[in-house]
């Protein structure tokens, strides 16, 4: 356990101190998600009491359109000197390079959501109905996005094997993420619009964890196909 | 001068492979019969059921085509050899042929029976999705690089993919039945217990003959990538010729 995790969090460290000095990922990426939103706001009229139910979907559409633009560069960049070699013949076990890949951008994922989504609401002039729904979001952006980020680098260290992978990473990963999309969105409707129907929101969250157990193991496991040489 | 004589004979085609072609002509021939001519028509839906025949035979060979993919993804993984590689490959492709034989005429059948062109229930989402999945999977295929990785990476993605499937039926499922509780009175493979005898073997008739043009066409398949290999190996040789 140890040998997975310590590798794990030292490429972690490594990405998120590069990250740090450059701010160049995370920037692009909510700058990126403040233009989806202003986009929404030509596309769906804020001013209009209907759009509310439209809100949940948006969280998740800014989350993926967002994470993919962070997850094209998570391979990318170690191209540049050949540092997918040097995973390989590093020492270590291709599930901690899975791992440590994994932590970066879910935290980077996370940083974008947390200031994305306060000012989704704030300029769609969205109350969020009690503090409890405020924690079940937490709760779902969390499992959703832990999802989406497994499945997002396992598919974007693939894809990054390619010349063209900005342009794989999109398709390879959508119809792969679609239960987990399909579940963060109807939890998320039901605990921002309706919260009496919590208990279908709690089964939603179930299948939720279902899918990231089994892809986040499926990623651990076959990371060493996708990086051999 | 052995491998020379090696290259200059092209693999030919199986003696299995020409026996199965001269079956499977007939019976593709008389499928038609019994679905056009033979079998009755139906009281309620009239003409149109007879696509349903068609219908659930591509969407019984999409399913097999993708589960073989699988097999033979997780068999490539563990073995490294490449006629898995190429059986899972050819096999993608025609299972994308068959899902999008199931996506044409299931809106045709919809329009009449439910009035509507599309709905977004259980099978029909999957199938869709299903069709995503592998069409990114040969998306991968037809990258360019060795055969190794390619083989390496797309069988990867087969072995995902497969996992996946059942999960967006399940997940589809639940989101439908939240938001439609009923949407139609009977599906697909619902209407198959009550079928008229007739029309019960039209159906598995149908059923048996598009496996095996399925058969047919991965031999083919796997056939032509053969030769394709061997087309390699002669322009290489002819390319050292040059060079010397």
């Amino acid at each position: 356990m140890k040998n997975l995790l310590l590798p794990a969090l030292v490429i972690a460290g490594k990405d998120l101190y590069s990250e740090w000095k450059t701010r160049q990922i995370v920037t692009t990426m909510l700058i990126f998600s403040s233009l989806i939103i202003v986009t929404f706001s030509f596309a769906f009229d804020p001013s209009n009491q209907s759009v509310r139910v439209l809100i949940p979907g948006m969280i998740w559409i800014i989350t993926i359109f967002a994470a993919i633009l962070g997850l094209n560069r998570s391979f990318t960049t170690e191209q540049s000197n050949d540092h997918i070699h040097a995973f390989v013949v590093a020492p270590i076990d291709a599930s901690s390079v899975f791992l440590g890949k994994f932590i970066a951008n879910f935290i980077f994922v996370l940083i974008v959501q947390i200031i994305a989504i306060p000012l989704l609401f704030l300029l769609f002039d969205f109350r969020v109905l009690t503090i409890e729904s405020i924690f079940y979001l937490v709760g779902i952006i969390f499992l959703g996005t832990f999802g989406f980020v497994s499945v997002g680098t396992f598919l974007a260290a693939l894809s990054s094997n390619s010349k063209s992978s900005e342009m794989l990473l999109p398709i390879l990963l959508l119809p792969l993420a679609t239960p987990v999309v399909i579940a963060a969105v109807q939890a998320t409707r039901i605990v921002l619009i309706d919260l009496e129907k919590l208990s279908s929101a709690m089964s939603w969250m179930q299948l939720m964890i279902a899918y990231d157990l089994i892809f986040f193991v499926a990623g651990l496991l076959l990371f060493e196909y996708v990086l051999e040489v | 001068m052995q491998q020379d004589k090696g290259l200059t004979n092209l693999p030919e085609p199986s003696l299995l492979h020409r026996v199965m072609v001269m079956i499977t002509i007939p019976a593709v021939v008389v499928a038609l019969y019994l679905v056009f001519i033979w079998s009755p028509v139906e009281r309620q839906m009239g003409v149109v059921q007879k696509i349903f025949y068609f219908h659930v035979g591509s969407a019984w060979n999409a399913f097999l085509a993708f589960g073989v993919v699988a097999v033979f993804s997780i068999l490539f993984l563990i073995t490294r050899k490449r006629i898995y590689d190429m059986i899972a490959g050819v096999s993608a492709e025609i299972g994308v042929v068959f899902t999008a034989i199931v996506l044409t005429t299931g809106p045709i059948w919809g329009r009449s029976a439910w009035n509507v062109w599309w709905n977004w229930e259980p099978r029909l989402t999957t199938t869709v999705i299903l069709f995503f999945i592998y069409i990114a999977y040969i998306t991968v295929r037809s990258l360019d690089m060795e055969w190794q990785k390619k083989g390496r990476l797309s069988a990867v993605l087969g072995v995902i993919g497969a996992i996946n499937v059942p999960i967006v039926y399940m997940s589809v499922r639940w989101w439908e039945s939240t938001l439609h509780p009923v949407v139609m009175g009977e599906g697909v493979e619902e209407s198959g217990g009550g079928m008229e005898p007739s029309m019960l073997f039209t159906f598995i008739f149908t059923v048996l003959t598009m496996t095996l043009v399925y058969t047919v066409l991965m031999q083919k398949g796997i056939y032509i990538e053969k030769l394709r290999i061997h087309v390699a190996k002669l322009k290489a040789k002819q390319q050292e010729k040059m060079i010397s």
